[in-house]
């Protein structure tokens, strides 16, 4: 039983790997993209210390936001165009099963090096060292939830004039939450009230997100593509 | 046609048949205008009693009367989504086309008064809390419900093929509703978290009671206009969609024989 749930789940999921890690350079550019924007808000809000300290999770989350949202079309786009989606739609596999394996593999490849590379980061704006751990915690926590949202966003935008713009628009009012309690998160650590409250709730929303986005999503893609 | 046909008998006299766009079609005709004639009248009372027979608030002077249509049109914007999404949930599920025209027919008046709401506030909030804008959770979920109404009317005017449109911005806007209470809640914590502020939105409990009646009649007539312009706008919803059928083609000769 569970077999024939993971065997697809981990063929799908192994297949977007190895179709990202052979086309390497396109996957670093959204990394590439992240560390720019961190990079430049000194440049725009000055180098002061301690105003870089205070909006440095801030800076961090949105960054991470804007590159999920940058590398968001490759999700489905590829497939789209060769036909894959297609037969996917078509095997007899749970059509759920598929698109969170697509939106894991996605998130391993795009939304994980953020998580990882936020530490580093998060000490060019000199973040106490203990709020690090609050905050790749949030992140990883969190850019979950924004692959999962994104992908009903692109897979309702799938092959449409002008996608990008938007799905922009479609999917950043629903990131808010997020934004909210991840960067709110390392606040609060910082601040002195804890960020557990703000960690379970994310957790939760990664849960709540995790069960109901892949089947908006499906039927995103089914619309797509009938 | 055979399946239409079919459907029309099955629901023989049953309030069902006017789910078929070309049922509705006469009924919204006769509707509208009635809608309209009521909120211009419901408006011109609320507006007579907002700035003449209600009294002076003592505290905010003048300016609270831009309530009469702050009020009225936040309510609005707020109830719209949720009957947006609600049909957009029934034409899902009951693969019904006149649902999903509804939808799109309420939209543009939803972000209309979302607008309205927000322009209203800032003109409130400057004489009163000498700014126009704060980040406080009520202005700022209002800003994010006009742009998940963006979103969906965007979504929808992008696709060409109207199934397709329908059933996209009908998923968008369900997505959005279950979103709207976390947004909510989240943007409310949010803002208790950072607050320190000055301002608040809690006004006196009290109120006087011509106040409160001039609010309620402008909100009736927010929803009376509510009701004429989306079903003005789903007829022609149901004009563009229906073009390539028999009944059209007579009502518009029809028309232009009247004209």
């Amino acid at each position: 039983m569970l077999k024939g749930i993971l065997g697809p789940f981990l063929a799908v999921l192994r297949r977007d790997l190895m179709l990202a890690w052979r086309g390497r350079a396109d996957v670093l550019v959204t990394l590439a993209f992240f560390i720019i924007v961190v990079c430049l808000f000194p440049f725009g809000v000055g180098a002061e210390t301690n105003q870089l300290r205070a909006i440095a999770p801030g800076v961090l989350w949105v960054a991470a936001l804007l590159s999920t949202l940058l590398s968001l079309h490759r999700l489905f786009a590829q497939d789209h165009a060769d036909g894959t989606l297609e037969q996917l739609l078509l095997s007899p596999e749970p059509t759920v099963l598929w698109v969170t394996a697509k939106v894991s593999a996605h998130w391993i490849v795009t939304g994980l090096p953020l998580v990882l590379a936020a530490p580093g980061l998060a000490l060019l704006f000199d973040v106490e060292q203990g709020a690090l751990g609050v905050l790749t915690l949030s992140l990883a926590l969190g850019s979950p939830i924004l692959a999962l949202l994104g992908a009903v966003g692109a897979a309702l935008t799938l092959g449409l004039r002008g996608g990008g713009v938007l799905l922009a628009l479609l999917v950043l009012p629903l990131f808010v939450p997020v934004l909210i309690f991840g960067a709110g998160a390392v606040d609060a650590y910082l601040g002195g009230t804890g960020a557990t409250a703000h960690l379970l709730l994310l957790g939760g929303g990664l849960l709540g997100a995790l069960a109901l986005a892949p089947f908006a999503c499906a039927a995103a893609l089914r619309i797509a593509i009938e | 046609m055979m399946t239409e046909t079919q459907e029309r008998l099955r629901h023989g006299r049953s309030i069902l048949r006017f789910a078929a766009p070309q049922m509705f079609y006469p009924v919204a005709g006769v509707l509208a205008p009635w809608f309209a004639g009521l909120a211009a009248v419901l408006a011109a009372i609320g507006l007579w009693i907002g700035f003449f027979v209600a009294p002076t608030d003592f505290q905010q002077g003048e300016v609270y009367r831009v309530i009469f249509i702050h009020v009225p049109a936040a309510w609005m914007s707020m109830l719209i989504y949720l009957v947006m999404a609600f049909w957009a949930a029934v034409g899902l599920v009951m693969n019904t086309r006149l649902s999903f025209m509804m939808a799109q027919a309420l939209a543009p008046t939803g972000a209309m008064f979302c607008f309205v709401a927000l322009w209203t506030g800032a003109l409130w909030g400057r004489p009163t809390w000498g700014t126009y804008w704060v980040w406080d959770a009520r202005l700022t979920s209002q800003l994010l419900l006009l742009f998940l109404y963006l979103g969906y009317i965007a979504l929808t005017q992008a696709i060409e093929d109207s199934r397709r449109a329908d059933r996209a911005g009908a998923i968008i806007a369900l997505v959005g509703a279950v979103n709207v209470p976390i947004i909510y809640f989240s943007v409310q914590w949010w803002n208790t978290l950072h607050q320190g502020a000055s301002v608040s939105l809690t006004r006196a409990p009290s109120m006087a009671s011509t106040m409160l009646a001039g609010m309620l009649i402008m909100a009736l007539a927010a929803w009376a206009y509510t009701f004429a312009v989306a079903f003005w706008r789903v007829r022609s919803l149901i004009l563009e969609r229906e073009r390539h059928t028999e009944w059209v083609g007579a009502e518009l000769d029809a028309q232009e024989g009247k004209a």
